[in-house]
């Protein structure tokens, strides 16, 4: 390959990276939310964001909602169902030691997957063709409409979110709760509430990924949340847990690693990248990339 | 205005609070005094309503509010201040001062406190938009208390307000607590530096092991023998 062609590639795979990596960024957001509020890593979060690929496809399917109230529904929906998760299988064990409430986390997320089995059956399902796929050729480069419109959905999303949690009473309610609860509750804050807030908001984001990705690759089944349900993790621990930006920013890094990693070497190695990357910020900063060291002060 | 009567505290198996009754009159300063692990901090602690007391009311402005959970009964007009200023470090002071107002609605009695609290705490203002976590010691307290009083409260309970403290801010920081009291708000105040709590309180209280061993006007404690004995290194 001479040096024009590798930079097209470079550039081409960088464009599929940050499709793909915003995705990740948006399951992250869940995580690192959850995780601020209530030191929980919600093992059943990429099967949320499965509950809202389906509650897309039967908006789309059955119906007949275009894009806009599909992705809509699909992220209430989700919402809803993070809040009656939150309140059902969390809330009970929230004193409970933290090992606990993990385990009840896979349990959900088992749940989530096998009941998803049992509705609407494993097959995989066609996920209605909303738009038609224009391919825009750039010179050498190719995009086409769907990754422009996860890129724009990604970005209009992580903007409302960042509104919500900096500019908001609910959001700085929500920053407070994840700072310190007790602190938190004697400035009249309701704890209950903000943590369902966070879980609806957490929970809806994931859902518009799920919607996306099934735009993006046609298919949904029950149990494709377990994949980006670990890439998202690795992106919210990359960009440091806990920290908004960082989920922001582990996601499109991870997605633009793997993409480059299975245009230059092989596909076959994508998941091994971001497993190594895993493995190699707990390894020399587990506080991640945004992260601080935070000292403890007694 | 605030009747404790009779509460028991557990921590799990262990019987922290056994049965202390605590009165605060509109208007007093009250202090509880006693040494580390006394239950000073448990008192509040069930007062403000982060805990719950197993037997026995408590009552605000004569509504019972044993068991009422914390965020509702900071509504009500009563607000702690907690030990270790408990400031939230990643945000600025501004935001620290609008959260402690989260509760109203009221905009022009907020901007009215915020101005309040600024005379009151001149260093807030100069440090508005730093991040809580960046200020001394002696100037988180104040965040505290400010943010405290940016409820408008009517009780005010502070925990340990000198904890940490070098001794020329302690006594800022209590001429300020006696500053707020006389503009109206009442005080019931937590303290292991019982000479200077005993100055400016009306009543006081003292805690030993759970229990309350001596209480009276702060003169009588003050003179008290045993008081000079075990806290006031006399």
């Amino acid at each position: 390959m001479d040096m024009g062609s590798l930079l097209h590639q470079f550039i081409q795979q960088m464009i599929n990276g940050i499709s793909l990596g915003s995705i990740y960024a948006l399951i992250a957001l869940g995580y690192t939310m959850i995780y601020g509020i209530i030191k929980l890593i919600n093992f059943a979060h990429g099967d949320i964001y499965m509950v809202g690929a389906y509650l897309g496809f039967i908006a789309t399917t059955y119906l007949g909602f275009g894009f806009l109230p599909a992705i809509i529904f699909a992220m209430l929906g989700a919402g809803l169902a993070g809040i009656i998760i939150e309140r059902v299988a969390y809330r009970p064990m929230r004193n409970a030691p933290r090992i606990a409430i993990l385990i009840t986390a896979i349990g959900v997320s088992f749940f989530l997957e096998y009941t998803m089995m049992l509705i609407a059956s494993p097959q995989p399902r066609t996920f209605p063709a909303i738009f038609e796929a224009t391919v825009y050729h750039l010179g050498p480069l190719v995009v086409n409409s769907q990754q422009i419109l996860i890129l724009v959905s990604a970005l209009v999303l992580m903007v409302a979110l960042s509104y919500i949690v900096n500019k908001t009473k609910a959001g700085m309610a929500m920053r407070a709760v994840s700072f310190d609860a007790d602190a938190a509750q004697l400035m009249g804050i309701n704890v209950d509430k903000t943590i369902s807030l966070t879980f609806a908001l957490g929970s809806a984001l994931a859902a518009a990924g799920g919607v996306l990705v099934g735009i993006y690759y046609n298919s949904i089944d029950p149990l494709m949340g377990m994949m980006p349900g670990m890439k998202a993790f690795i992106a919210a621990v990359l960009g440091g847990i806990g920290i908004i930006p960082g989920a922001m920013a582990g996601g499109l890094i991870l997605g633009v690693v793997e993409a480059l990693v299975s245009g230059f070497i092989s596909s076959t190695f994508r998941d091994a990248a971001s497993f190594a990357i895993l493995i190699l910020i707990l390894l020399y900063k587990p506080t991640g990339l945004l992260g601080k060291n935070v000292r403890e002060k007694v | 205005m605030l009747k404790v009567d009779n509460i028991n505290v557990f921590y799990g198996a262990i019987h922290a609070i056994k049965g202390i009754s605590i009165d605060v009159s509109d208007g007093e300063i009250v202090t509880l005094i006693g040494s580390n692990g006394a239950g000073k901090s448990t008192t509040l602690r069930t007062i403000s309503g982060l805990m719950k007391p197993k037997t026995g009311t408590i009552k605000f402005e004569d509504k019972d509010i044993t068991g009422v959970s914390a965020h509702k009964i900071v509504g009500m007009g009563l607000c702690q201040v907690p030990e270790g200023r408990h400031v939230f470090s990643n945000m600025t002071v501004m935001e620290n001062l609008q959260l402690g107002a989260y509760l109203r609605k009221d905009k022009a009695g907020i901007s009215q406190d915020l101005e309040e609290v600024f005379k009151k705490f001149p260093r807030l203002l100069e440090r508005k938009l730093q991040v809580a976590g960046t200020l001394s010691g002696g100037e988180q307290q104040m965040l505290a208390m400010g943010r405290a009083l940016m409820s408008r409260p009517r009780l005010l309970l502070l925990d340990e307000p000198s904890m940490g403290l070098a001794p020329l801010l302690v006594k800022e920081i209590f001429n300020i607590i006696k500053e707020i009291n006389e503009s109206g708000t009442t005080i019931l105040l937590v303290e292991q530096n019982a000479k200077m709590a005993l100055d400016i309180a009306d009543k006081a209280y003292v805690l030993e092991t759970g229990r309350i061993t001596l209480a009276g006007t702060a003169k009588e404690l003050q003179n008290s023998e045993a008081v000079q004995k075990a806290y006031l290194g006399g």
